[in-house]
C-alpha cells in the first residue's frame, strides 16, 4: 500500500499535549510515501481548516486525547464547509470510546483510529479511503 | 557453567542493555557500592532507608470543580494518604481562563479549573495547608499557581515557612513531551529561577521544582534516555540559577526529580541507583557543592502510565504492583500508583482505592521496606547499575555535543528522537517482538472493552465554572487588580527582577492566571514549535 502523492495534514486541535500518536502516524505515513505536515499543538479548527486548504491536502488526521473529539470534529468539518473544502476527508485518532463512534460517523468522519490499533492496519485503511 | 548457546538470540533490557544468562562477580566493574546515605549513594540517599521514613503515598487526583476536588481530597486523606496531588485542567495549565475561546471545550475536564485565588480557597477548604504536603502538576503557568498557593496561605494566616509540597515547574520537558509550554525558552527559564530563588528564601520547606523524566518516557524513550535527558535538564536549571547569582548549596538541596516506572523490574530499580551516583558526582565535582544535602538525588515516581492497557484492564493491577515494587527497590521518596482503569477513564473511587492499597500492601505486608537497598550486592543488579550509568552518561554527552539542551529543543532534535523511539516501540508491540499480555498475546479476540463502573463528569460543571469565574471578577476591586497587573508587566521588562512578589500581589487581588499570562505574553511572546523533521 502506497500513499505516494497523497498530501496529509496531521493536526492537534484543543489543548491536550499528548502528541505521541500524532507524531508516530506522521512518521509512519511518510514511510509510506505521503507528504505529511504536522501542525504542532493547540491549533483551532479554523487554523486547521485554513492550513488544509492552503496546503491543498487530501486528508486531515485529527488527533484528540482529551475527550473533546466530537466538538473538535464538528468544528473542523464546519470550517471546511465554510471554505468550500469539504472534499477533504477527515479522520480522527486518539482515545475515542467505542460508544462515541456512531456519533462521529454520523457527523461525517471518514474513519476512526484508536491507539491500540496496529499501525499497518491504520495505514491500509487510510490508503483505501484515499484511493 | 551456564552459557548462552551459540545460536540463541541475545536478550536485552528495554533500554538495549545486554542481559547475560548468569552474571558472575568478575563481570562487575568494581564500582564502589558505599553505604546508604553516603557517596556515591548507590544504596540510597538516607542511611536508614524506609526504616527511617516510609515513602509518601501520593495520588494524582482532581477533576471538575474545586468543590468536587475538595471532596475527593478529603476522601483520600481519610483513606490514609499522606500528601495531596492536584491535577489541573488544561486551560489552567496552558494559561487560559475558562472563558477563553481556546478553553471552551476543556474547562474542568481533565483536572480542576484553578483560574484565581477564590478557586484555590474552595479547593483547600477545611484542609490545613500547614499540615499537608501538596503537589501541583503545573509547568508553563507554575509560577502563577505557586504564587496563588502562597497567597492562599497568607490569607489563611499560615506562615509561608510552614508550606510543604512541590510544584513541577519543569518547562524543558514540556517543549519536547508534555506540551503545556507557554513562553519561549529564555523567559520560561527566568520564571523558574525566580520561583526557586523565591522559595529558597520564603518557603524553605517547599520543593519549587520537580525535574521530570516521566513524560519523555511516556513519549517513547528508554529508561536510559529518560534519566539522561532529565539530568541534562536539571543541570540546565542549575546553570541558570548560578547565572542569576544563586549559591549551589542554597538551592541544590531543594531540587527533586520525578520519573515513570515501567515493567522491567531490575532495569527500573537500577536506573535510580545509577542516577543517584551520577547526580551526586556532578554536583560535587562540577559545581563544588559542599552541603551533603546538595548531593542527594531525591525523586518521586508514577507507576503505570503508558504501560497500562485498555484491554483486560484488571491486568493493570498486577503491572502497577510490579512497578511499585521496582520503585521501592530503587529507593523512591514518593510514589503515585495509577488506577487500573486510568488508561481509558478518570479513576473511580474503587479503582483509586485499589491503587492506594497496592502501596500499602507492599509497605506493610511484603517486608521489602524493612532493610535498606535489599538488592545491593546482587550481581545482576550491580551489573545493570554499572551499565546504565555508562549509557546514561553517553546520552548526556550526546546532548552536550549537539550544543546543549536548549539548542536541541529549539531545533527539534530531542522531539524527533522521541517520535522515532515512539514509532519503534509501537512497531515492536505490533509485531509481537515486545510482549504485552492481553494486547498482542493472550488476548480475547471478541473482547468488548471491560469498562466496569464509569465515572461521568457532571455536564453542568462547565457552566458553573464559568459562572463562578465571572462572579469573582465582578466582585473583585478591579482597579486594584489592574494596578498589580501593570506592575507585573513593568517588572517583566527588566532583565532579572524576581517576578514572584508581583505574581503574589496579583493573586491577592484575584487577578486570574489568564490575565497574568496574557500580560507576560505581551512582552515575551510565545514558544514556536519546531517542525517535525529528521
Amino acid at each position: 500500500m502506497s500513499l505516494q502523492g497523497k498530501r496529509i495534514l496531521i493536526a492537534k486541535p484543543g489543548l491536550d499535549g499528548h502528541d505521541v500518536g500524532a507524531k508516530i502516524i506522521t512518521l509512519a505515513l511518510r514511510d509510506h510515501g505521503a507528504d505529511v505536515i504536522y501542525t504542532g499543538l493547540r491549533k483551532s479548527p479554523d487554523y486547521i481548516a485554513r492550513t488544509a486548504v492552503d496546503e491543498d491536502v487530501d486528508a486531515i488526521g485529527l488527533s484528540v486525547l482529551s475527550g473533546s473529539h466530537q466538538e473538535m470534529l464538528v468544528a473542523t468539518l464546519e470550517q471546511l464547509k465554510a471554505m468550500d473544502a469539504d472534499d477533504i476527508k477527515v479522520f480522527i485518532g486518539g482515545t475515542i470510546p467505542p460508544d462515541d463512534h456512531a456519533a462521529l460517523i454520523a457527523a461525517g468522519v471518514t474513519d476512526i483510529f484508536t491507539s491500540e490499533m496496529n499501525l499497518q492496519d491504520t495505514i491500509a485503511r487510510l490508503a483505501e479511503a484515499l484511493a | 557453567m551456564f552459557r548462552q548457546k551459540e545460536d540463541e538470540k541475545s536478550v536485552t533490557t528495554p533500554s538495549g542493555i545486554e542481559v547475560p544468562v548468569v552474571v558472575f562477580p568478575e563481570m562487575l566493574e568494581g564500582s564502589p557500592l558505599g553505604q546508604p546515605g553516603e557517596a556515591p549513594f548507590t544504596r540510597g540517599v538516607f542511611p536508614n532507608g524506609y526504616r527511617g521514613r516510609l515513602w509518601t503515598i501520593r495520588q494524582y487526583s482532581g477533576f471538575g470543580s474545586a468543590e468536587e476536588s475538595n471532596q475527593r481530597y478529603r476522601f483520600l486523606l481519610e483513606q490514609g494518604q499522606t500528601g495531596l496531588s492536584v491535577a489541573l485542567d488544561l486551560p489552567t495549565q496552558c494559561g487560559y481562563d475558562p472563558d477563553d475561546p481556546m478553553a471552551i471545550a476543556e474547562a474542568g475536564k481533565v483536572g480542576v479549573s484553578l483560574s484565581n485565588l477564590a478557586e484555590m480557597e474552595i479547593l483547600f477548604a477545611d484542609i490545613d495547608l500547614a499540615a499537608i504536603s501538596t503537589s501541583f502538576t503545573i509547568n508553563g503557568a507554575a509560577a502563577m499557581i505557586f504564587a496563588m498557593y502562597v497567597a492562599a496561605a497568607d490569607k489563611a494566616g499560615i506562615p509561608r515557612t510552614a508550606l510543604t509540597g512541590t510544584i513541577q515547574n519543569d518547562i524543558l520537558k514540556e517543549y519536547v513531551a508534555r506540551g503545556t509550554w507557554i513562553f519561549p525558552v529564555k523567559p520560561s527559564m527566568r520564571l523558574i529561577a525566580d520561583s526557586i530563588l523565591f522559595a529558597n528564601k520564603e518557603t524553605p520547606r517547599f520543593n519549587p521544582i520537580s525535574i521530570a523524566g516521566a513524560h519523555v518516557r511516556d513519549a517513547g524513550c528508554t529508561a536510559v534516555e529518560e534519566i539522561g535527558y532529565t539530568l541534562v535538564n536539571g543541570l540546565a536549571y542549575v546553570d541558570e540559577l548560578l547565572r542569576r547569582g544563586g549559591e549551589v548549596d542554597s538551592f541544590a538541596k531543594r531540587l527533586s526529580f520525578f520519573f515513570y516506572v515501567h515493567m522491567d523490574l531490575f532495569e527500573e530499580a537500577a536506573k535510580f541507583r545509577a542516577a543517584r551516583r551520577i547526580w551526586a558526582r556532578i554536583m560535587s565535582e562540577r559545581y563544588g557543592a559542599k552541603d551533603p544535602r546538595s548531593l542527594l538525588f531525591r525523586f518521586g515516581v508514577v507507576c503505570g502510565g503508558s504501560s497500562l492497557t485498555a484491554a483486560q484492564p484488571l491486568n493493570n493491577i498486577v503491572r502497577v504492583g510490579i512497578e511499585n515494587l521496582a520503585a521501592v527497590l530503587g529507593g523512591a521518596q514518593s510514589i503515585f500508583t495509577c488506577a487500573y482503569d486510568e488508561a481509558f477513564q478518570i479513576p473511580t473511587e474503587q479503582s483509586a482505592e485499589i491503587a492506594v492499597r497496592t502501596q500499602q500492601i507492599i509497605a506493610h505486608e511484603s517486608g521489602v521496606a524493612n532493610t535498606v537497598d535489599p538488592l545491593g550486592g546482587s550481581y545482576y543488579v550491580e551489573y545493570l547499575t554499572d551499565r546504565m550509568e555508562a549509557e546514561i552518561l553517553a546520552v548526556m554527552q550526546e546532548i552536550d555535543d549537539y550544543g546543549g539542551v536548549v539548542k536541541a529543543i529549539e531545533e527539534g532534535y530531542i522531539q524527533m528522537r522521541l517520535a522515532q523511539r515512539a514509532k519503534e516501540r509501537k512497531e515492536k508491540i505490533d509485531s509481537g517482538e515486545r510482549v504485552v499480555v492481553g494486547v498482542n498475546r493472550y488476548r480475547h479476540e471478541d473482547e468488548k472493552a471491560q469498562l466496569g463502573e464509569v465515572f461521568r463528569l457532571d455536564l453542568g460543571n462547565r457552566r458553573r465554572i464559568l459562572e463562578k469565574y465571572q462572579a469573582t471578577r465582578d466582585r473583585r476591586d478591579n482597579d486594584a487588580a489592574m494596578a498589580t497587573l501593570r506592575r507585573l508587566g513593568v517588572a517583566a521588562q527588566t532583565d532579572d527582577e524576581n517576578l514572584m512578589p508581583y505574581l503574589i500581589d496579583c493573586c491577592h487581588q484575584y487577578v486570574t492566571v489568564g490575565e497574568m499570562v496574557a500580560e507576560l505574553k505581551s512582552h515575551w511572546g510565545e514558544f514556536q514549535e519546531p517542525a517535525l523533521i529528521a
